[in-house]
């Protein structure tokens, strides 16, 4: 399956991209893709603190993923 | 209204927004740059935002105080982009019968947003720029 990350702050800096097309294996979760973002991108690991939405809602790292989903890295917000 | 832009914040239609015949209450909440943040002078700060969901978490947010108020419209503006210091970065209002229900949610709605929101600033202080991290 193939998953749409984006990216925004310090994470897009870190990444050098807005967003990016990942091809991932049928069962795996957040953490699978995190992993791989880790390994194939090594300044991604800068960043230490994050969470991830999946759809635009918050979502834990055990969650599996769909075919289409749009995961979003969201560094601390600091809005308002 | 929810209205994330890249222009000046109009206050007088975020509270145009709100007002009603049976509201005797508006509560409004403005943020603006501060020239000092972690101990440094701060020129001006620069805000990104994950548009889509950043709207979705605000309807949330709105959904959220009309169960816990009596409340009758929130507006929502909050600016994305560079602004210099003193520039209005964000605008809410709330509108009630009652100032008791409109100042508790209108201080709710900011707290909230700060905490959910998909939108982060970046500082532009006199030794370089960095993001802001709330609670590091």
């Amino acid at each position: 399956m193939k998953v749409n990350v984006k990216f925004f702050a310090l994470g897009r800096e870190l990444v050098g991209n807005n967003s990016l097309e990942i091809e991932l294996g049928e069962s795996d979760n957040i953490k699978n893709l995190i992993e791989r973002l880790q390994n194939e991108h090594p300044k991604f690991k800068e960043l230490k603190s994050f969470v991830v939405a999946v759809n635009m809602e918050y979502a834990d790292m055990q969650k599996s993923l769909n075919d289409g989903d749009e995961v979003a890295i969201i560094p601390p917000v600091s809005g308002g | 209204m929810i209205e994330i832009t890249n222009k000046k914040i109009d206050v007088q239609k975020v509270i145009d927004a709100v007002r009603s015949p049976d509201c005797g209450a508006v509560s409004v909440f403005i943020g603006t740059v501060r020239n000092r943040s972690r101990n440094k002078d701060v020129n001006a700060l620069e805000y990104e935002v994950y548009d889509e969901m950043a709207e979705k978490m605000i309807k949330k947010i709105i959904e959220k105080i009309k169960s816990k108020w009596e409340v009758n419209k929130i507006a929502v503006s909050h600016r994305i982009g560079k602004m210099d210091v003193g520039e209005i970065t964000v605008a809410i209002s709330v509108s009630a019968p009652h100032r008791k229900d409109s100042i508790p949610a209108c201080q709710y709605a900011i707290d909230r947003l700060k905490e959910i929101v998909p939108i982060w600033k970046k500082e532009y202080a006199v030794d370089g720029a960095s993001w802001v991290e709330p609670h590091a």
